[in-house]
């Protein structure tokens, strides 16, 4: 269509102006007409363009189109790219600045409920947080068993299959033992947590505040907080450390089954070499910091679940940031304690 | 300043978010025992007005003034009722009637489930009504359940946003006449956003037209109507309002 007008307004150009003869139009659309009231409108450079031909209604349409596209453009025209790259850079930056301080308004206010109910115990929504401890402890009990015994399976075999060539295969219990208990029983229970019941609060809290449901709390006069968040966080401190004993029972299980099949170490050696090659501290390290990694989940995917605006679209993007910010920030913490337990020696 | 038998006095509120104003110096006082109704344009600031009436937004500055011997009582002050129900959908329909009583009184299971059953039923509704979660409700069962839950504890204002959006002309006909009634028996301040020009005829005592951020005309229906601010105008001597409501009606 682009086309032919064009060539028509090569025709039309001679700034006298022209003729448009539209006998022959049977049918006419909205776009159609606004492309005939371009034509009319540009292309004659001040001269009257005369349209005849057309039957009434289709006449009508064109006269609509007429009154079309009048208004000077409210688009704000588009800035360079280097201006719009800065800028991006800046909003970046400024949301950073902003996660933190949800984070740390939110944490603040978790603590003083929980200082609050420290001091009345009957102000805990003990229902809500048994329920809460069912879904994100109980229920999760077989896919974090079934995660952590094959990433114990799996250092096992590797370590077989490498140490082998030294002659070293014995050392495959070490690895497994205080690998599993110190870093990776915690660290993959903490991030598989992240990704099952932290996107599940952020969407959960997230269309709560959709609907409206959490304003209606609050004329309640009650404390969303209160009642929303401080049970699921609760649920997910006191659920993670055990989640994260048992993940790594059953990564040592793993281990101690492929050093058996595959590199022909029978269990009651490799539970003598576990005996001594692991010590009580090793598995402390990794208990100490499920609870902390539980908590920061927690309060990471009650920010994101409140920030959920109206849309649908939020609320998906809202639960990707929530399972992309606690792994990252559980990762973070591992870190932090690596350097905090080699500081102080244990 | 200060009407002696006011609900709520709101002397000159600004609200706003960022840059844009969309409260600006605002005045109102809601009469105890009166059905204002609020009209305004879309995205005028009906709700946020609400909402900060509520106590839900901020205000700039300004002052919201709730009736001294409402804002004494321990509990029951604000019923609100919004747009979309704002069920708690973990909770099935009784459990939702339920929760405001659960939460500010120590009585018996038994009890409360004939309470529940009792505020389903003035809201038109059976006890196995009660057992459906939101999920299951229709549209208008919604706002039935909503108005129960924000009745539950018989509070002494009542604040409506849209109740009779989405519903057909029949069932937002039965739910002026459910609120009128409770009205009356309930000796409620009601305050309604409503852009249903036959409920503001049939149950507002006075209507309030919010323009610009400002109540641009107040009074009973045929005071605002003759009202010679242009939004005023355009709204209740459109089209639409005429095919509803002759003047001479």
């Amino acid at each position: 269509m682009e086309r032919l007008l064009r060539e028509a307004e090569l025709r039309l150009h001679p700034a006298s102006g022209g003729e448009l003869d539209l006998t022959a139009v049977t049918a006419l659309d909205t776009s159609g007409a606004w492309v005939l009231e371009k034509l009319t409108r540009e292309s004659a450079g001040g001269a009257a363009v005369e349209v005849h031909g057309l039957t009434t209604s289709l006449s009508g349409l064109l006269a609509q189109a007429h009154g079309l596209n009048r208004r000077p453009s409210d688009i704000e025209p588009r800035k360079a790219w280097p201006q719009v790259q800065i800028e991006r850079a800046a909003d970046y930056m400024a949301s950073m600045s902003r996660d933190v301080v949800a984070f740390l308004h939110l944490l603040g206010a978790v603590s003083a409920s929980l200082g609050l109910i420290m001091l009345r115990p009957a102000r805990l929504r003990l229902t809500s947080t048994v329920y809460q401890l069912f879904r994100v402890g109980w229920q999760a009990i077989p896919i974090m068993l079934l995660i952590t015994f094959l990433i114990g399976a799996i250092i096992a075999q590797q370590g077989i299959f490498h140490f082998r060539r030294f002659g070293a295969e014995s050392y495959v219990v070490d690895m497994v033992g205080i690998l599993v208990l110190r870093e990776i029983g915690v660290l993959i229970v903490a991030i598989m947590v992240a990704g099952r019941s932290g996107s599940a609060y952020t969407a959960e809290i997230g269309s709560m505040k959709m609907r409206e449901e959490i304003d209606a709390l609050i004329t309640m006069e009650r404390d969303p907080i209160e009642v929303l968040i401080v049970p699921r966080v609760l649920a997910l401190i006191i659920a993670l450390p055990i989640l994260a004993f048992l993940g790594s029972l059953a990564a040592l299980y793993g281990g101690g089954l492929v050093a058996w099949l595959y590199g022909g170490m029978s269990p009651a050696i490799f539970i003598a070499r576990l005996r001594e090659a692991v010590s009580v501290t090793h598995f402390e390290v990794g208990l100490i910091k499920a609870p902390f990694m539980a908590l920061v989940i927690g309060i990471v995917a009650a920010v994101e679940g409140l920030r959920v605006k109206g849309s649908a679209e939020s609320l998906g993007r809202q639960t990707t940031a929530s399972v992309v910010k606690s792994i990252f920030l559980v990762i973070v913490i591992d870190g932090i304690f690596a350097v905090f337990f080699a500081s102080i020696g244990m | 300043m200060s009407e002696p038998d006011s609900a709520i006095q709101i002397d000159d509120l600004v609200v706003g978010f960022g840059r844009h104003v969309v409260i600006d110096h605002l005045s109102l006082t809601v009469r105890r025992g009166e059905t204002m109704g609020l009209v305004g344009a879309s995205g005028g600031g009906k709700s946020v007005l609400m909402r900060a009436m509520i106590g839900l937004l901020p205000k700039r500055s300004g002052e919201i003034r709730i009736d001294p011997q409402i804002e004494r009582r321990p509990v029951s002050r604000l019923g609100v009722l919004f747009q979309q129900g704002a069920l708690f959908s973990s909770l099935n329909a009784r459990q939702n009637v339920q929760f405001p009583l659960r939460e500010n009184v120590n009585i018996s299971d038994e009890l409360l489930d004939e309470i529940a059953n009792a505020k389903l039923e003035m809201v038109g509704l059976t006890a196995a009504d009660g057992e459906k979660f939101p999920s299951e409700l229709s549209g208008g069962m919604t706002k039935r359940v909503a108005l129960a839950r924000a009745l539950a504890l018989d509070p002494a204002i009542l604040f409506l946003d849209e109740p009779t959006s989405g519903l057909d002309p029949i069932a937002a006909g039965e739910f002026d006449s459910l609120i009128t009634v409770l009205q009356k028996t309930l000796d409620l301040t009601v305050f309604m956003v409503t852009h249903d020009l036959s409920s503001l005829a049939s149950i507002c005592d006075r209507v309030a037209a919010l323009a610009d951020g400002k109540i641009a005309a107040l009074g009973s229906l045929d005071d605002v109507r003759a009202s010679d601010h242009p939004w005023v105008r355009s709204y209740f001597h459109g089209v639409r309002a005429k095919m509803i409501h002759s003047p001479a009606a």
